[in-house]
């Protein structure tokens, strides 16, 4: 079998990939929000029980993956933005994602307590 | 250019002698995409080109608003927690914050709107499967604008 055939793509593939799969996330999860949302035309009662759904330990780490996901396609969309109408950005497009990357790293590591700091202290009773 | 004097000089080794020369010129190749008489109608005009443009103008717009929303209601005054009738209440007695949900609404429906039509045209290869899916997103998209922007044009903070 020939080695190497199988084309793996390199940045620009797998960003293109993963700007995708977290856009269609993110607008599936904006539907369900304005559904909920929606709820306070109902009644308080019904908004706040269906809210304290979202403050539960294992949705909180279903948003911590949904802010992942937003951060993500937000810094990647700059990058896409500056690719097509700045005019080095084609050639810094790698440079551009890894900087993406990077803040991004930094502001999930920024997100962790304020989102998850209430579902550790839930998870472990205090 | 001397085009028209020798074709040969611009044909390299490999390919050998040219076929073409003043007399017998190369036939000309219509550019792919060239708009005629007979291009469909759908086609005609610039709609992809605005939705192109839309999704950058409406990503910039976004990232400002959506992680403003995130920083309220995620990260400030305790995070998730604080969230409930009355905090929506207090919010959206001020205009600003109506304004902010509304645009915010309209962009991100609109912007991921015309994501996934572009997600099922790529997927999606039967044009029968491809139209009813379309119509699929199109309806749950009106729909949920028009639900949000109801919701917050005639919320009532005194429902009860």
């Amino acid at each position: 079998m020939p080695a190497g055939t199988l084309y793996r793509g390199r940045e620009g593939m797998w960003s293109w990939v993963a700007h995708r799969v977290t856009g269609v996330l993110i607008f599936f999860f904006l539907f369900v929000h304005v559904l909920d949302t929606a709820l306070v035309r109902v009644s308080p009662e019904a908004y706040d029980e269906v809210v304290a759904t979202y403050k539960t330990w294992p949705v909180a780490f279903l948003e911590y993956g949904l802010v992942a996901a937003i951060l993500f396609h937000a810094l990647n969309g700059l990058r896409i933005i500056a690719v097509d109408f700045w005019a080095k950005g084609p050639r810094l497009q790698k440079q551009m994602l890894w900087t993406v990357v990077g803040i991004w790293i930094v502001l999930m590591v920024g997100a962790l307590y304020p989102v998850l700091g209430h579902a550790v202290r839930e998870m472990f009773g205090s | 250019m001397s085009s028209e004097t020798s074709s040969a000089a611009a044909i390299g080794d490999v390919e050998g002698v040219s076929l073409y020369d003043v007399d017998h010129p190369a036939p000309v190749i219509e550019p792919p995409r060239k708009r005629t008489s007979k291009t469909s109608k759908a086609s005609r005009g610039n709609f992809e080109m605005y939705a192109w443009l839309f999704m950058r103008l409406s990503g910039v717009v976004l990232v400002v608003l959506v992680i403003g929303h995130l920083l309220i209601q995620l990260v400030l005054d305790g995070g998730v927690s604080k969230i409930g009738f009355a905090f929506v209440a207090g919010r959206w007695a001020s205009p600003f914050w109506q304004a902010w949900d509304l645009i915010m609404l309209w962009l991100a429906m609109l912007h991921g709107g015309n994501g996934l039509r572009t997600v099922i045209n790529d997927y999606a290869e039967r044009d029968n499967t491809r139209f009813w899916l379309k119509m699929l997103l199109y309806t749950a998209t009106v729909f949920t604008v028009l639900l949000g922007t109801l919701v917050i044009f005639t919320f009532d903070p005194n429902i009860r």
